[in-house]
């Protein structure tokens, strides 16, 4: 469905060239939802907005291939990647308090991209967002379509941010961490209503987010991210199985457990990312890593594979080889 | 859930903290009223940690505002060290709140970004008139070396120059300046990352311990409350659900609501087989709250006796009180 290769992205600062993404190639197939794990500053959101061509200003400056439904994008012109917006690739963004517009109506924004996308008359738009509200499980859609942003909990505009990515029936959806900003129990109901509209709609789906418990239950594939790059890439249960990376380990134990004894002092990872625009010769995760070795301080460690396609980017990984 | 009663509140032990019969209304249009807290009680021991749990709208924040008196309850009482910090004069208050203090949930712009550093930590100390310019100047070395910041790095910075994690211990050793008893922490970790998360929770279990200090700790993050509590109240529109020991409630969580929130937490763990969703829909709103149990137009055990009584908070297993007419086993 989309395939990313070789993508690196820099921005243009006052101190210099910024790397925000690094030779990164990502498969996302066809129905599957694949992870893009990692903390602030990672370069997740960045990739994927790269991905779908939202970073267009002069100052960024972005290079590999990006074939998208078997149609290279990276070399298409703007009105081309245009045409795969909504219909083709969308996106849910992160905070669903700012991403709605205050002043115009839900009906309104909801039936834009229908109207727009599709040229549906505005009764005929307005009664199909009735429906995607309805999709999205909203009660009392009609009703629904006459309010304003600020009416809505946070969990309700999440649900119409939803309703508007998939309007135009995308064949892949960019959910930009999607339940940061909620409440758990309307995370785990937005999840789920996630993977139902993935099955109803045979979308795929990137899911950005710096959750490894949202990651577990919600995704078929993970790509681990760091200042960057891709450390860790594998099928959801082989990653959980046999982590090879020590910064997927690490990012593992920091997180608090309802199964841990209470009272325990928790594992962080200390230090912090690397500066991006002069990093260190060798593995960027070096400076924070329990396991390092001065070869990691000194040289920049290549993807490697494990024979069942496991790739990590470590020179002593966990569980030994290489 | 919609528990009232004092059943939990232990007698005798010693109590930093006592609230009782707390209730926090406020006027909306046409004459309604948001029933933010209706008739909680709570305590806390020396030397522990309350953790406050529930969604957005239960009324978390309110009640632990309403302990500094900001803006005071409607009704009840908060006995602090003895005192009841609701009949105070202004003066009295003041004073007394010193050693109560609050870090919120915002790191960023819970601090203003005109001040520096310095001056972020030191103005509590001129509040006070605490010592004169060269102690106060040690004091915030002191201060932001404990939280773990250099204050040769930082001393003339101002809060925009610096990530959410630091600016979250710069609030801390604010909050520590005036040395006070007790802290209360209105979602410090929620705006953070995981890593840095379990670093500033870890900040706050040192501190605590080295300055014996007393903590309520308001969170919606059921992994993270179990990680640093002794105790944990929930909450649900307003009322306590729930109140016990964190390996207890997580063991075995008498309350429907509390089980539908554990429940909801993700589990690093793909293999886990996935369950139902534990609760749809969202709170109903505290202008109209339910009649009888608040939590029944939720509860999947909600029966005709939840519509028409209110649970009292009872003692189900030692030290586990519970809200409900119809518990869990």
């Amino acid at each position: 469905m989309l395939s990313l290769r070789d993508i690196s992205i820099a921005f243009d600062t006052p101190q210099g060239s910024l790397q925000a993404v690094r030779n990164v190639d990502l498969e996302v197939p066809s129905g599957e939802s694949v992870g893009v794990v990692g903390e602030s500053g990672s370069g997740k959101t960045v990739l994927c907005r790269g991905a779908m061509g939202l970073l267009t200003t002069s100052s960024v400056h972005r290079s590999g291939s990006i074939v998208f439904d078997g149609q290279d994008l990276s070399v298409a012109p703007r009105d081309v990647v245009r045409e795969q917006f909504g219909t083709g690739m969308s996106m849910i963004f992160q905070d669903p308090m700012t991403a709605l517009n205050p002043v115009r109506r839900i009906g309104a924004q909801v039936s834009e991209a229908l109207r727009v996308r599709l040229g549906m008359a505005k009764a005929d738009a307005m009664a199909r967002s009735a429906e995607l509200l309805r999709l999205v499980r909203i009660p009392d859609p009609t009703e629904m379509l006459r309010k304003f942003p600020h009416q809505l909990s946070g969990g309700m505009r999440q649900r119409v941010m939803i309703a508007m990515a998939i309007a135009c029936r995308p064949k892949l959806l960019f959910a930009d961490e999607p339940t940061t900003a909620l409440d758990v129990t309307v995370q785990a109901q937005i999840l789920e209503l996630l993977r139902d509209l993935r099955r109803e709609l045979g979308m795929s789906m990137v899911l950005i987010t710096h959750d490894l418990g949202v990651v577990a239950g919600n995704t078929d594939r993970v790509a681990v991210m760091y200042a960057g790059e891709v450390v860790e890439q594998a099928p959801t249960r082989a990653l959980f199985a046999r982590m090879r990376m020590p910064y997927t380990e690490a990012l593992l134990n920091s997180i608090p457990k309802v199964d841990q004894p209470s009272g325990q002092r928790l594992r962080v990872i200390e230090g912090r990312l690397p500066d991006p625009i002069n990093r260190p010769p060798g593995c960027g995760f070096a400076d924070r890593c329990p396991y390092v070795q001065p070869k990691c301080r000194a040289e920049h460690p290549p993807l490697a594979a494990d024979p069942d396609g496991h790739l990590y980017r470590c020179w002593f990984p966990l569980g030994g080889g290489r | 859930m919609a528990g009232s009663g004092m059943g939990h509140m232990r007698v005798g032990a010693d109590a930093v903290l006592e609230a009782r019969n707390v209730v926090v209304e406020f006027k909306s249009g046409g004459g309604r009223k948001v029933h933010a807290v209706s008739n909680v009680s709570f305590d806390v021991l020396r030397g522990e940690t309350l953790a406050i749990v529930g969604e957005s709208g239960c009324g978390k924040t309110t009640l632990g505002k309403a302990v500094l008196q900001v803006p005071p309850p409607t009704s009840g009482e908060i006995v602090f060290e003895g005192r009841d910090l609701t009949r105070l004069g202004k003066d009295e208050l003041r004073e007394a709140r010193t050693a109560i203090q609050m870090i919120f949930q915002d790191p960023i712009s819970s601090l203003d970004p005109r001040m520096t550093v310095k001056d972020l930590v030191a103005e509590p100390l001129w509040i006070w008139r605490r010592g004169d310019e060269a102690a106060r100047a040690a004091r915030v070395n002191e201060l932001l070396e404990n939280v773990g910041l250099d204050p040769k790095l930082v001393l003339d910075r101002r809060s925009y120059e610096f990530s959410g994690g630091q600016c979250q211990r710069i609030s801390i050793a604010r909050s520590l300046a005036l040395e006070p008893r007790m802290l209360i922490c209105d979602e410090p970790v929620s705006a953070l990352d995981v890593s840095i998360q379990a670093q500033i929770l870890n900040l706050l279990q040192d501190m605590k311990d080295r300055f014996g200090l007393t903590m309520i700790f308001i969170s919606h993050d059921l992994a993270v409350v179990k990680a640093v509590s002794n105790r944990i109240m929930v909450m649900y529109l307003g009322k306590v659900c729930e109140v016990g020991t964190p390996d207890a409630i997580y063991a075995r969580p008498a309350h429907h609501y509390t089980a539908a929130l554990i429940n909801s937490v993700p589990a690093p763990d793909p293999t886990r087989t996935r369950t139902a969703i534990p609760l749809w829909g969202e709170p109903p709103s505290p202008l109209a709250p339910p009649s009888g149990c608040r939590f029944r137009t939720r509860c999947p055990a909600a029966t005709e006796l939840c519509t028409q009584e209110e649970p009292q908070l009872r003692e189900v297993r030692p030290d586990q009180f519970v809200a409900c007419h119809h518990p869990r086993a």
